[in-house]
């Protein structure tokens, strides 16, 4: 049986975790607040320039002379792999549900005979890929200095994906990162980017648009830039659910915490209790000796 | 007179959601006004300075990047990068204008790019230079 002193200790260590994990609960819940406003914020421009691809895509997209963001390179041999998680831990399962994801779909595709590469954004995800896939990575996108994801950091990452696909170095790429539905649930989703696809609404309405310049230079104009807005919203659902991720999981940590304590301070009255029976039994049996 | 519902949203925030009754537009193939039962027309942009006419006044952009779609009762810009005039001080467009130039001396230094990115990035510099000259802004040297 632990002696009293012990006890005491733990109890106090017990104490001052809680405390971090409430802390840490209360900073991420603050934090989702200005994630959430940053993912709605962006939502009109992202809705309304899939709209417009949607369209475009769907009246260029049967000719040859389509991008080839657009219709493809013609194969799809050497998949790049787009890893997105956070640059912290703490935070549940968030970084391991995606990396799991990307780690099956990249098995898959070995299995298939398929070539992968893998670019990683943020740090979580590079050091869980690194000891199955370390050879396959390609890159690393390091957001750790970040502090708040904005416009500019997803245009660095499509440039350079962009660069690489303009290279001839892959031929479909995928989005790993997880969509936030709530706190407590994110789902970790992969979504292609290039070849693009856009998926037109099924209310759509079928104005018919003058087009200045041609379809196809708008389309060639937009399509870059759509891998950037891609990029951009799962930078900020991602921010949004790792953060949903953190809070639940520190709540989750603070509420262990508080039945440890509660089960430790009650062994220690026990044993404080015996201790003090255990004196009185001495004290008696002495002085019955008398 | 008609009026048009006018949103200008960029990835970051929407920054203007007005009824207006004229939106001039720096179209990539020269400026366009467009008002109410516009013909839909969809086409991108070059850096520019959008402007706003409504009730209140005129509202001045500095846009660069992306597309606008005018309807007939509406004209939605989708922006790259958009800033209200009064957020562009001498310290922002100073950058912008060295992004265009570094831009410009990065095509003319990689000759294997494909055909027409010099001058692309010069077209860049020169709009540049010119919302400066729209804005009452000069460029340092």
């Amino acid at each position: 049986m632990p002696n009293l002193k012990d006890l005491k200790n733990r109890i106090a260590s017990v104490k001052s975790t809680r405390k971090i994990t409430k802390a840490m609960q209360m900073v991420a819940a603050a934090k989702l607040r200005r994630a959430q406003d940053a993912a709605e914020a962006s939502r009109p421009y992202t809705e309304r320039f899939n709209a417009v691809m949607a369209q475009l895509a769907a009246s260029v997209g049967g000719s040859d002379t389509a991008p080839r963001l657009l219709s493809g390179t013609g194969n799809d041999q050497v998949h790049l792999l787009i890893v997105m998680t956070a640059e912290r831990g703490l935070c549940g399962g968030f970084n391991s549900n995606i990396s799991k994801l990307a780690k099956i779909h990249a098995q898959k595709l070995l299995a298939e005979g398929k070539t992968v590469k893998i670019l990683t954004v943020g740090k979580k995800g590079r050091d869980s890929l690194k000891r199955d896939f370390g050879s396959y990575t390609v890159g690393h996108v390091d957001l750790s200095d970040v502090k708040r994801v904005g416009y500019i950091n997803a245009q660095a990452i499509a440039r350079d994906v962009l660069n690489r696909f303009d290279a001839g170095e892959f031929d479909v790429a995928t989005l790993f990162f997880a969509r936030f539905e709530n706190v407590v649930t994110q789902h970790p989703t992969a979504q292609q980017i290039i070849p693009a696809k856009f998926e037109q609404a099924a209310d759509a309405d079928v104005t018919l648009y003058d087009y200045e310049p041609g379809e196809e230079e708008i389309l060639a104009d937009l399509l870059p830039r759509g891998v950037a807005t891609a990029i951009f919203s799962a930078l900020l659902e991602n921010a949004a659910s790792e953060q949903g991720a953190r809070m639940s999981a520190m709540d989750n940590a603070t509420r262990n915490a508080g039945d440890m304590i509660d089960k430790l301070t009650i062994q220690y009255n026990r044993s404080r209790q015996a201790v003090i029976t255990n004196e009185l039994i001495e004290i008696i049996s002495g002085a019955e000796a008398l | 007179m008609a009026n048009l519902q006018f949103d200008l949203v960029s990835p970051e925030r929407r920054l203007a959601s007005v009824t207006a009754t004229e939106v001039r537009i720096p179209a990539v193939e020269g400026d366009m006004t467009a008002m109410a039962n516009h013909v839909p027309t969809i086409t991108t942009l070059r850096p520019g300075v959008l402007s706003v006419v409504h009730a209140g006044g005129v509202d001045d952009f500095v846009v660069s990047g992306g597309f606008a779609e005018i309807n007939a009762e509406s004209v939605s810009v989708l922006a790259e990068q958009a800033l209200p005039k009064a957020e562009v001080t001498q310290e922002v467009y100073d950058k912008m204008v060295d992004d265009a130039k570094l831009a410009l001396q990065h095509a003319q230094t990689n000759q294997n790019e494909e055909a027409g990115a010099v001058e692309d990035a010069a077209k860049l510099l020169a709009d540049m230079v010119a919302i400066g000259g729209t804005i009452g802004l000069g460029v340092k040297n």
